[in-house]
This record gives C-alpha cells, sequence and structure tokens, in this order.
C-alpha cells in the first residue's frame, strides 16, 4: 500500500490547481488567484465557523499560492488557531503554513509560541515532534528565548522517544547557531556527546551535527567526542554490509553517519591517545583498502556512498597532514579519480588535490599528476571541472613548473569560459610575478594577459606591471620596447594602451636610440590610439606626452600643437582640459630644469603585499584562498616576491631597518593611480602620507623573538625603536618614537593593551608628550612583569595628527614568553634524564619546516641563544643537532624547558622538538622558533 | 548545512521550495529563477555540483542537484557537507517519494504538496539531515496517515462522501490535466535504483 492514498485529496483544491495548470496566460493565472484570495479572505472573515477540513484546504491553496511567486498577507490567523487544533491533521497543516510562511519577525510569534509550549509539555512524541520541527525552522530569537533551557531538558531525558530525541537535537542545533548566548552549556553536554554510543542510528545521526557545531565552538569541552566517534567509526566501518540492516545503503553500511564521523574528527588534531589513535589509522586504512575492492553492485549509488566515505577520509587524513605514508596513498587514490569517468568524482578529485598540494609531504606527489591536469583544463566539457583544474594547477605551481602552468593557463584563456576568465587572469598574474625568475618572462605574460584577455584585466594587474618595472631598472628597456612592439598591432586593448603609455613615458629614452622606435614614432603611435579611448586613459596619456617633453625636446613642437588643438584644449571633460591646458603652460614657460625636476622618473614603489592576491582574496571569499596564503607563508623566502630587489633584500639581511619599512603596512600610499581624478597627483608628486590604520601590524614582532634591540616598526612618518632588558620574570622595556618628517605630530598618545588574560603584565607606562616636533624624538618605559604564561602579545596603538589628519597605528610589542627564559646548564646524562621525564605527548611540541634563511651554524648559535636557554656542547649525538635548556620564570611558577633542533642540510628543512612542563609553553614556544630559521 | 531545497521542472515551474535560512519573498522566487537557469542550461553526464548563484551564498555554497525526467531536485549546501552524501540524501528523498505515492510523478508533487512536505520534514529539519533511512522515514508517514485516516474517519466522514461523489466524474479529470509534461514514470529514469 503506498504511505499516500491519492483518492482522499481535497477536491476543492484538485480543481483550484488545475484550473490554474490550465491557464493560458500569466494574467489569466493572477486572475484565477486573486479570485481565489478573494474567496478564501471571505471565507476566513465569514460569520459562519470553518471545520476543520475547509480550514486545512484553504490553507492548502495559500501555499500553493505561494509557491507560484505570489505574496500571502493574511491567513496567519487562521494557521495559529490550526495549531491549538487536537486534530493531528489541523495541527499538523497549521504548523506547515507557519513554517513555510512565517518569518523569525513575525508578532505572530508569541501566539506561536504559546501552542508549542502547549504541545512540547503533551507528551505525545507526534505533537512534540512538530512542535520541535517548528523552532527548527523558524529559528528566531524569541523563540530561543522561550525554549533554549527547555530543549536540552528534553534531548537527554531518560524516557524520550528517539524520534523526539533526534527533533531535539536538531532544533537545538539551530536555536545554537542562531543565539549562541541563550543555549547555556550545562551538566546536559556530557550527556550530548554520549548520545554518539545510542542504539539508534538516527539518534546518531541527528546528534552528530549537534556535537560537530558545538566542538567548533568550543573543543575543549567536547573533546571526548573524538575517542566516542573514533569507535563509532570503527564499528561502522569494519561491519559486514547486512549488519546495519536499514541503515546500509545500496550494500555500504551508514554511508551517511560514517561521513559526519569523519568530519566531526575533522575538528580535532589527531588523538593523543596511542591505542585511539592506532584505531582511527585501522579504519582510515580499511576505507583506502576497500576503494580497490570489486564493487558489490554494479548501481552508482553503491559507488557514490562508498566514495563519499572514502573522500572525508581523505580530508581528514590531509587535515591531520601527520602521517606521510596515508597522505601518500590518499594523493594515488585522488590520481586515479583524476581519470575516472564519473565526472563527479573527478570533480571531487581535483577539489580534494588542491588541499593536499599544500601539504609538505604531498606536494611533489601532487605535482607528478600535472599533464592529466593540464589535460583536464583543455578537455573537459563541464566547466565546473574545468574552473576546479584551473585551481588545482594554481595551487600545485611552484619554481619548477610555473613556466609549464602559466603557459597552459594562459593558452586556455583563449577559449576560457566567460564567467571564470577574471579569476583566471587574476591567477595568471599572481603566479607570473610569484615565480618569475627572470622580468622579461614576467613583462611578457603579462602583456599577453592583456592582449589574450584584455577586458578581464582589472586595474590592479596592470597597476602591479608598472610598479614593477618601474622598480626594477633592468626590465625597463625590455618593458619599453615590448610593449612598443605591442602597440603595433592594429586592434590592442584599451589597458594595453594604459601600460604602454605609462612605460614610454617613463623609459621610451631607452628604445629611442633605434630609429624605429624614435621619438616622434613612439609618440605618433600612442596618439594613433588616442581618439579611441576612454576619460581616463586619454588622461594618462596626456601625462605621458608631457612627459615626453621632457625626455625628448625634439617632440616638444609636435606635442604643444596637439595640446593647443581644440579638441584638447576646449575639450567639454573638465578634467582632460585642464590637463591640456596645464601641460601646454607648464611646457612654454618651465626652463628644462624645472621641468627635468617636475617631470622626473617616477620613485620607486614602496613594496607591499601584491594588490593583486587582495583582489583574489576578495573575489574568492575569505574561506576560499586558504592554500594560497597557506602556500605563501611556506614558499615566501626568496622569491621575488616583493617585485624588487629591496624585497630580496628584505627576506636575506637581519637588518631591521631594512626589511621593516612597511611591507605589509596596511596603510597603503596611494602609489597606483586609483582613478582618472587622482592620475595627475601621480604622475607628479611623490608618495603621500600614510593614511589612517586600524589593522594590527605584527611584521616586526617576530624579529625580535630573538634579541631585544631594534627598530620595531617605520614608515614615512615614524620610526619606533626598541630597547628591552629582562630578568627573571620582570623586565623592563625602552620606546623610542622618533618623528621622521619635519612637521610637528600633535595630540600624539600611546596606549598598551594586553588583550584576555594578560591584563595585569604590563606594570606601568607613563604617557608620552602630547607634542612630537619634527624630526625630534621622544621615549617611552614600560615595566613588564610575567604573572603567569602567555601566548598573545601585548598591543601597542598610537595616534597622533599629521598635517589634520589623524593617523592610527596598532603594533603587537615583542613581549614573548621566552623573555623570561633563565639559561640552565646541565650535562648529557641529565639532559636525557629530563627529556624523558617530559615524555606525556602533549608536553611535547613538534614541527617539521623549511629553512627561511641560511643554515648557517653561526647565525643559528646565535639565534638559540637570543632566545634565552643555555645551548649545550656535546649532548645530542649527533653534532648537527643543537639542545638547550633552561627555565621561564613567571611569578606564580617556573616552566622548565628543554629544546632540541634538528636541521637537515640536504633537504632544507629542520625538526624542531620542545618539551616543557606545561604543555601551553611547549606550544607557543614552537609556533614562535618555527619562524626564526 | 542545507541552506534550502528546490525542486522545479524542466520549465523552471516551481514544484516544492523549502528554505532553511530567511528571505523575502521576492528574493526566494528570484533564487529559484538564479538556481533554474543555472542549472537547466547544463548538459546531461556533467557532474552534479555547481558553485552557487550570486544570490544563495556565492562560491562558499555548492548547488547539489539531480534530473529525474521532468524534475530536477536541488540542494543549496555549505561545504560543511559532503557533495556524494548530498547526492546520495536526493537519492533516497526520491526513493521515499516513491514509495509514498507509488511510482511518483510531478502531478503527484502538485496535488499533494502538503505530503511532500511532510516527508521532507522526516528527513531535514532546520537545515540538517534528521534521518537517512528511508524504512523509517516511511513508518513516520505511515503512522501520520493513520492518524489522519482515524481522524477522517469521525469528522471528516461528510466532507469525503461529498468528495467522492464529486469525483466520480472522473473522465473530467484527465481533461483538465495537461498530460504532456508530466511524464515521470520512475522506471524509465536511469540512474533510479
Amino acid at each position: 500500500m503506498p504511505a499516500v492514498s491519492k483518492g482522499d485529496g481535497m477536491r476543492g483544491l484538485a480543481v483550484f490547481i488545475s484550473d490554474i495548470r490550465n491557464c493560458k496566460s500569466k494574467e489569466a493565472e493572477i486572475k484565477r488567484i486573486n479570485k481565489e484570495l478573494a474567496n478564501i479572505r471571505s471565507k476566513f472573515k465569514g460569520d459562519k465557523a470553518l471545520d476543520g477540513y475547509s480550514k486545512k484546504k484553504y490553507v492548502c491553496k495559500l501555499l500553493f499560492i505561494f509557491l507560484l511567486g505570489h505574496d500571502i498577507d493574511f491567513g496567519h490567523m487562521e494557521a495559529v488557531n490550526l495549531l491549538s487544533s487536537n486534530k493531528y491533521t489541523e495541527k499538523q497543516i497549521g504548523y506547515l503554513f507557519i513554517s513555510v510562511l512565517v518569518n523569525s519577525n513575525s508578532e505572530l510569534i508569541r501566539l506561536i509560541n504559546n501552542a508549542i509550549k502547549n504541545d512540547l509539555s503533551s507528551r505525545n512524541p507526534t505533537f512534540m515532534c512538530l512542535a520541535l520541527h517548528c523552532i527548527a525552522n523558524v529559528g528566531s530569537r524569541e523563540m530561543a528565548e522561550a525554549f533554549a533551557s527547555e530543549i536540552p531538558r528534553i534531548l537527554v531525558a531518560g524516557d524520550t522517544m528517539d524520534s523526539v530525541k533526534q527533533s531535539a537535537a536538531l532544533c537545538l542545533l539551530r536555536l545554537y547557531k542562531t543565539s549562541p548566548d541563550l543555549v547555556l552549556m550545562g551538566e546536559w553536554t556530557s550527556r550530548v556527546v554520549h548520545l554518539l554510543n545510542d542504539q539508534h542510528m538516527g539518534v546518531v545521526t541527528a546528534a552528530i551535527s549537534l556535537i560537530t557545531c558545538l566542538s567548533q565552538k568550543n573543543p575543549d569541552e567536547f573533546k571526548t567526542c573524538v575517542s566516542l566517534a573514533v569507535s563509532r567509526l570503527s564499528r561502522i566501518v569494519s561491519s559486514a554490509s547486512t549488519d546495519l540492516q536499514d541503515y546500509t545503503y545500496y550494500f555500504v553500511p551508514a554511508p551517511w553517519l560514517s561521513c559526519k564521523l569523519l568530519r566531526l574528527l575533522q575538528c580535532y588534531p589527531p588523538p593523543e591517545d596511542g591505542a585511539v589513535k592506532g584505531r582511527l589509522v585501522e579504519c582510515l586504512e580499511t576505507i583506502l583498502n576497500k576503494a580497490q575492492e570489486p564493487p558489490k553492485s554494479k548501481k552508482v549509488q553503491h559507488s557514490n556512498a562508498k566514495n563519499a566515505i572514502l573522500f572525508e577520509a581523505i580530508s581528514l587524513i590531509i587535515h591531520y597532514d601527520s602521517e606521510p605514508n596515508l597522505l601518500v596513498r590518499a594523493c594515488n587514490q585522488l590520481g586515479q579519480f583524476l581519470q575516472h569517468r564519473e565526472t563527479n568524482l573527478r570533480y571531487l578529485a581535483l577539489e580534494s588535490m588542491c588541499t593536499l598540494a599544500s601539504s609538505e609531504f604531498s606536494h611533489e606527489a601532487v605535482k607528478t599528476h600535472i599533464e592529466t591536469v593540464i589535460n583536464a583544463l583543455k578537455t573537459e566539457r563541464d566547466v565546473s571541472v574545468r574552473q576546479r583544474a584551473a585551481d588545482l594547477l594554481y595551487a600545485m605551481c611552484d619554481r619548477s613548473n610555473a613556466k609549464q602552468i602559466v603557459a597552459e593557463m594562459l593558452s586556455y584563456l583563449e577559449t576560457a569560459d566567460y564567467s571564470i576568465r577574471e579569476e583566471m587572469v587574476l591567477k595568471v598574474a599572481i603566479l607570473a610575478e610569484k615565480y618569475a625568475v627572470d622580468y622579461s618572462w614576467y613583462v611578457d605574460t603579462i602583456l599577453n594577459l592583456i592582449r589574450i584577455a584584455g577586458d578581464y584585466v582589472s586595474e590592479e594587474v596592470w597597476y602591479r606591471v608598472i610598479q614593477i618595472v618601474i622598480n626594477r631598472d633592468d626590465v625597463q628597456g625590455y618593458a619599453a620596447k615590448t610593449v612598443f612592439e605591442a602597440l603595433q598591432a592594429p586592434a590592442c586593448h584599451e589597458n594595453m594602451v594604459k601600460v604602454g603609455g605609462y612605460i614610454l613615458g617613463e623609459f621610451g629614452n631607452l628604445i629611442a636610440g633605434d630609429p624605429r622606435s624614435s621619438p616622434l614614432v613612439q609618440f605618433n603611435l600612442l596618439h594613433s590610439k588616442f581618439h579611441l579611448c576612454s576619460v581616463p586613459t586619454r588622461a594618462l596619456l596626456l601625462s605621458a606626452y608631457i612627459k615626453f617633453i621632457n625626455l625628448f625636446p625634439e617632440t616638444k613642437a609636435t606635442i604643444q600643437e596637439v595640446l593647443r588643438c581644440d579638441s584638447q584644449i576646449r575639450n567639454s571633460d573638465v578634467e582632460l582640459q585642464q590637463r591640456a591646458v596645464e601641460y601646454l603652460k607648464l611646457s612654454s614657460i618651465a626652463s628644462t630644469d624645472v621641468l627635468a625636476t617636475v617631470l622626473e622618473e617616477m620613485p620607486p614603489f614602496p613594496e607591499r603585499e601584491s594588490s593583486i592576491l587582495a583582489k583574489l582574496k576578495k573575489k574568492k571569499g575569505p574561506g576560499a584562498v586558504s592554500v594560497t596564503e597557506l602556500e605563501d607563508g611556506k614558499r615566501e623566502s626568496g622569491e621575488l616576491n616583493g617585485g624588487g630587489d629591496r624585497g630580496q633584500d628584505a627576506a636575506s639581511t637581519p637588518s631591521p631597518s631594512a626589511d621593516l619599512l612597511g611591507i605589509r603596512s596596511s596603510a597603503p600610499v596611494s602609489a597606483a593611480p586609483a582613478s582618472a581624478g587622482s592620475l595627475l597627483v601621480d604622475v607628479f608628486s611623490e608618495a603621500g602620507p600614510a593614511a589612517p590604520s586600524g589593522a594590527v601590524n605584527d611584521d616586526g614582532f617576530l624579529r625580535f623573538v630573538c634579541k631585544n634591540n631594534g627598530v620595531l616598526f617605520e614608515n614615512q612618518l615614524l620610526q619606533i625603536g626598541i630597547k628591552s632588558e629582562y630578568r627573571q620574570n620582570l623586565g623592563r622595556m625602552y620606546l623610542f618614537y622618533g618623528n621622521k618628517t619635519s612637521v610637528q605630530f600633535a595630540s600624539f598618545t600611546t596606549t598598551v593593551n594586553c588583550p584576555g588574560e594578560l591584563q595585569s603584565h604590563i606594570l606601568q607606562s607613563k604617557p608620552v608628550e602630547p607634542l612630537v616636533e619634527g624630526g625630534a624624538q621622544i621615549q617611552q618605559v614600560l615595566n613588564i612583569e610575567c604573572l603567569t604564561d602567555f601566548s598573545d602579545a601585548p598591543l601597542l596603538n598610537i595616534k597622533f595628527r599629521y598635517g589634520g589628519a589623524l593617523q592610527n597605528l596598532t603594533l603587537k610589542l615583542p613581549v614573548t614568553i621566552n623573555k623570561f627564559f633563565q639559561p640552565t646548564e646541565m650535562a648529557s646524562q641529565d639532559f636525557f634524564q629530563r627529556w624523558k621525564q617530559l615524555s606525556q605527548p602533549q608536553q611535547e611540541a613538534q614541527k617539521i619546516f623549511k629553512a627561511n634563511h641560511g643554515m648557517d651554524t653561526e647565525v643559528i648559535k646565535a639565534k638559540l641563544l637570543g632566545l634565552g636557554m643555555a645551548l649545550l656542547d656535546n649532548v645530542d649525538p649527533n653534532p648537527e643537532n643543537y639542545v638547550c635548556a633552561g627555565v621561564i620564570q613567571t611569578k606564580s611558577q617556573q616552566v622548565g624547558c628543554l629544546l632540541r633542533l634538528e636541521p637537515n642540510a640536504q633537504a632544507q628543512m629542520y625538526r624542531l622538538t620542545l618539551r616543557c612542563s606545561k604543555d601551553s609553553v611547549s606550544k607557543r614556544l614552537c609556533e614562535l622558533l618555527a619562524q626564526q630559521f | 548545512m542545507i541552506k534550502a531545497i528546490l525542486i522545479f521542472n524542466n520549465h523552471g515551474k516551481p514544484r516544492l521550495s523549502k528554505f532553511y535560512e530567511h528571505y523575502n519573498e521576492d528574493t526566494e522566487q528570484q533564487i529559484i529563477r538564479e538556481t533554474f537557469h543555472l542549472v537547466s542550461k547544463r548538459d546531461e553526464n556533467v557532474c552534479n555540483f555547481l558553485e552557487g548563484g550570486l544570490l544563495i551564498g556565492g562560491s562558499d555554497y555548492k548547488l547539489i542537484y539531480r534530473h529525474y525526467a521532468t524534475l530536477y531536485f536541488v540542494f543549496c549546501v555549505d561545504s560543511s557537507e559532503s557533495e556524494l552524501g548530498i547526492l546520495d540524501l536526493i537519492q533516497v528523498f526520491v526513493e521515499t517519494l516513491d514509495k509514498c505515492f507509488e511510482n511518483v510523478c510531478e502531478l503527484d508533487l502538485i496535488f499533494h504538496v502538503d505530503k511532500v512536505h511532510h516527508i521532507l520534514a522526516e528527513m531535514v529539519m532546520g537545515g540538517m539531515v534528521l534521518e537517512t533511512n528511508m524504512n523509517e522515514i516511511i513508518m513516520q508517514v505511515d503512522a501520520q496517515n493513520k492518524m489522519e485516516k482515524s481522524e477522517a474517519g469521525i469528522a471528516g466522514a461528510p466532507a469525503r462522501a461529498v468528495s467522492a461523489v464529486k469525483n466520480m466524474n472522473l473522465p473530467e479529470m484527465p481533461k483538465n490535466i495537461n498530460i504532456g509534461d508530466i511524464s515521470i514514470k520512475v522506471p524509465n529514469l536511469p540512474s533510479f535504483k
């Protein structure tokens, strides 16, 4: 028997629906609907009390009308009345109407809440479920206020029916998502975790969503779920396909629940307990093994379910990133899927590989699939899959394959789907910059990019190429030559004209020796494009012309002629007219000396994060670029990332003043022209002063882990120097604020904040003088006491007025836990004895990382000594390794720390291990140190 | 989390829309149109996932869909859900509908929207999956029907009598119904069972 018998439907409803479906036109449909709405309205308003059946019928009609996209502005009251009916049918339809049609800020909520309250306390499981559903669907704040304390009780009560428990779990989850402050943790939390052990799989299914969400927010409180999840998973994975009966889906035992369990485990680091971890690894291996077994069914559902688990298992392996063996197996499995005939699997494999590419252990393994991925980019029929292939190519790119990947992406761009072109352009631009070995290749790539996909090349991309050309004098001649050639194409993109105008205006002289590109030829070439361009580009070209007058006096007459003609000097556009007039006057009045000064070559741009990368991040949203960022962090050193010589120097020289020029200061100077209006400023003036910034600048912070004195921060206006000394748990820090300008800073104030637990670390700081004269320096003293171990750093906020503009700057003060080290000398035997004593897994923190600097013994030793520990000779059997010992002095306790650093010169990697008597200290020290070598 | 569940036919007519996050009516209709536009232009045999449109969360959300004869079943989910898992869920949903309606077709969804909502409510609640076991779901739906019947037995008798009489004029029904676009008979479905 079918569960829904069709015969007893509502006749009136069926007729109405048929009528609607027979309407020939939209107008007829609307007419019929309005007629029906009027009918229902009169029925609802009428004197005669409607019976339950009619109410139900009319509410169903309203639902249908709503589905067709018409507003329903009445009937709510009738629906609320249905809620309090004793009949299931009427109650059910009332709840349905409310969950579809009532939004969370309706004024009816109070009435609805009343009905819900009654049903929740009715002890009738069906009514309770209806009420819980309604709360979960509406999920408003008023509902949370009314029921947040009630639902946990229902969830963990011993006598609650399974189906009600399921609904209660998801209902609570919804309330926790909308109003986390109202759902208070309590005695129920521990019992919720134990629902993972529930007999009824449906209860586990519902509970796990709740537990996952709660663990993400309060990982410590729900830690116990890890071992429970592992044992549940292990029972499912090892069960035969018949064991779980109804929860076996196409011969796969409980696939949905397995996926959710694997997701839950992804909220935590690998289990610390060896036995649990062993069991989990066994599960993961079983899942990987099952992928190789012949399928138990030919149906696509069977393989879907199996692979759903497999992909989650692979995500977990990637998340742990600690089992090289499993990682390589995962990579191989994904490699197989890359060529699978199921499009879905190819798509997911490409997506998973993207995350795999950022793991140290598997980056190389991923790279072996480059040909397949390129092939996918070229031949896949499905744009979603091609997009994933492009993402993966981007993620697997490094110096060794950059040229190939960039070339492939460029050639793909010619035929790429419009929807992904802009993103592809950004990616090509970033890769080209990041992995450029020689800049002529970079310039070629970007100009090609403009040629192929000019419409999709955003402002950021062409600003960036100009920044780089300006900052690198070895590429300027080549750039001028290439851009000159590119401009000779009969149709070239406006962006090309912009780049051409800017570069020839600056460096046209470098190719002027060749008669084929003599000054006049250059000028005529540029001017031939002038009339086809938009106003901003024309404005830029006018600036290029005046620069020509300075570079090549012989073009002066020609250019003045152009400027003087009516279409320029009387142009209806104010900006263009003003430029024409000003440039004309400037060129006729000013002496060559003045001209040469005013029109001097642009000074190098300050280094900073690539604006293109920022754009890509913005475009993809916060979650989507994590891979990119990871990579950046990992491979930043030694790359031509900054785009200029100085960028490279910054990475290798330890001199703080050189690399603290605010590379990542989030207060960008308006260097690249932001709009037509500011172009003039850009051509003529030096970069303006830093704009106010609110973000925390912690660039200098890490440089001070191993040293106490130096320049913490510097920009065009201000330099901040630091001297500090520490003894036991006390420290004193001298801050020097230097005004680099010739103008007074007014209302200069500094405040030091200690986030959270740090509250009382800074003992005192005297306020500074409110005025800092131009060129002057003022000093501030901070006294510091370490009360207990900590990981956050105090924040220094500086505010002052410079020329009327308020400047706001926040820096992390380099007060780190290692400053309170007392070195401890000990013999080899003692060292190893203590090392063994600190053998609990949480006492140890370990990191394996790539060398960021040269692996010079003396430099490493100096850094370790700077750290504050005693460097122990003749302790480690391997003389290459470094071991250190020290005690951190805090007011409340002393923390003994042992350190071992194992360099591997061949792989350019380090392994750093810390064991401390307090686990949070191991962790923090490990984080701090991993970025020092 | 599942953000929305949409069912529409090959012409973009919505047959079920269930949003687990609140939008106003106009936005909901726009989302349905946009989703139909995105999904319907895709070939058969391409993958079942695509990035959500602009209205529904952008690149953080995915549309996961299946196409059965005349109907598209589209789930819009965030990154916390397994793509293949959701595909299975759609399949469970459709198989459940098929069992409940005995060879479900588009007309069943049109004339029994309330039932479809009730079945869906046994599977998904507030955007999270409540139950994946088909037998359990059907059991719940059955229990509901029994209750309905028993209630109708007492109070609904007159109404049912009227409706039975009116239904006797059966030949009229098919005339009203445009059979052209409603031919989803489950056995024809390639990916079914």
